[in-house]
């Protein structure tokens, strides 16, 4: 593998070459890339990092392009990573998000990335955060993550992202879905898309009712619920509005210190783990986990040597 | 934790050129999945230059072209050249479709590592693939 920091130099230079084999590093987890971490996250122009997630068939990859076509229009240089499922069987996968970004194939001043999942869960790969970093030293601004599919429970962006933008169709569901904790909850920029499907404004109306009244979004204001028809670029300049106004709210001290904490935490837990499993009784005490003769949680304070 | 597996060959398949079908491709891609390859797809009616940028980006190991239109001299060649011109130099370009063998020699003179015809079983291309593809650190 090359030199990374000689990589990162090249990426911040412009080099797109040496971006992507930098990303390349991330994805593997090259040797040498924990030494590379302080200056990567140095090396960041302050991109505005922009999270985009909704259940399969929403309308995902068709609203990236848009929201594409919307920022070049404004002169702006987009970094995209687009993360799609492996397969939890064979490891493989299938990435189709390029399909929908045709229209920008020959743009230099777009830069898109697939990025299997890996088998992570919470619908970003691991190495996400790193890939953003990457793509903000090279000074796109916004850098948009789009996430695999995902459902009610992951909201695992939201720990990432400084403004999420979740995307619902109107054939959402009643309005006890909008109620329910989970992935609305997460959203700063709710998108109704295939907005000139029937039901549409009707599905935007609920929402809106809901998320005002009984959101479940203790001392959160409700976010701006925006129609969207990506396929014909309906709406999207307001959106791309409503993301812009939001990064104002994501960069204050508290917004901030709160990310932080949020990543931090995850990076102990990753940390945790993998010390965890250096230790030579790793696989024992899964063994007795597995026989019964222990519970998960004195498993991990052993293995944490926290005994007692 | 440790992954067993060892890091994916990614792989780029596209459709250059204006035929209008990509059934072959699909299962392609499908089949190269269960063999555990990561297969970015980029559609129809790509370009040579659409090919190598997307091929950039995404720092692919191979590039697999599926043409069945006969313009694959005129097409193949150029995404080699483009490839090597961008300092792609280690990714290795196959092609697969309907190819008459009299060019066939012509197109890997042209730097196009191997041609798959009709008749080729996935797992044939993913042993092709695994056997030439570079391998990273």
């Amino acid at each position: 593998m090359a030199d990374l920091s000689g990589l990162l130099r090249g990426a911040a230079a412009g080099e797109r070459l040496a971006l992507a084999r930098l990303l390349t590093a991330i994805e593997n987890d090259a040797p040498g890339l924990r030494n590379l971490l302080p200056a990567l996250f140095a090396a960041g122009h302050g991109g505005h990092l922009v999270g985009i997630t909704g259940p399969p068939g929403s309308g995902k990859s068709t609203l990236v392009n848009a929201l594409t076509d919307e920022w070049r229009r404004r002169g702006r240089r987009i970094g995209i990573v687009a993360v799609d499922p492996s397969s939890p069987y064979t490891g493989g996968a299938i990435m189709g998000d390029r399909i929908r970004m045709m229209g920008h194939a020959a743009d230099r001043d777009v830069f898109m990335r697939s990025m299997a999942s890996r088998g992570e869960l919470g619908g970003i790969a691991a190495a996400t955060w790193m890939a953003a970093a990457a793509l903000d030293a090279a000074g796109y601004d916004p850098i948009l993550i789009e996430t695999v599919g995902a459902g009610q429970s992951e909201v695992e962006i939201a720990r990432l992202a400084e403004t999420t933008v979740v995307v619902e169709v109107p054939e959402m569901g009643d309005e006890v879905q909008a109620i329910k904790a989970g992935l609305l909850e997460v959203a700063d920029v709710l998108v109704v898309n295939k907005g000139d499907r029937p039901g549409a404004d009707l599905a935007a109306r609920h929402l809106r009712a809901m998320l005002s009244t009984a959101g479940g979004r203790v001392g959160r204001t409700p976010p701006p619920i925006l129609l969207t028809t990506a396929t014909s670029g309906e709406g999207v300049g307001p959106l791309v509005d409503a993301i812009e106004a939001h990064r104002a709210e994501a960069r204050s001290a508290d917004a901030v210190r709160e990310r932080a904490g949020r990543q931090v935490q995850r990076a102990l837990a990753d940390l945790a783990v993998r010390r965890a499993a250096r230790d030579p009784a790793w696989a024992a005490t899964l063994q007795s986990v597995a026989y019964r003769e222990l519970d998960p949680i004195t498993a991990a304070e052993r293995l944490l040597g926290e005994d007692g | 934790m440790d992954d067993p597996r060892p890091t994916p060959i990614r792989v780029l398949i596209a459709k250059p050129g204006l035929d209008g079908h990509d059934r072959g491709a699909k299962v392609l891609a499908r089949g190269l999945r269960d063999e555990g390859f990561e297969v970015i797809y980029t559609g129809l009616r790509q370009t040579p230059e659409m090919i190598v940028d997307a091929a950039e980006q995404e720092d692919v190991d191979v590039i697999g072209m599926s043409i069945l239109s006969g313009a694959h001299m005129a097409l193949l060649p150029r995404v080699v050249e483009l490839s090597r011109s961008r300092g792609l130099d280690d990714v290795l370009i196959a092609a697969g479709g309907i190819i008459p063998d009299a060019d066939v020699a012509k197109l890997k003179a042209a730097g196009i590592a191997e041609v798959f015809g009709p008749g080729t079983s996935i797992g044939q291309i993913a042993g092709y693939f695994r056997e030439h593809a570079r391998r990273r650190a």
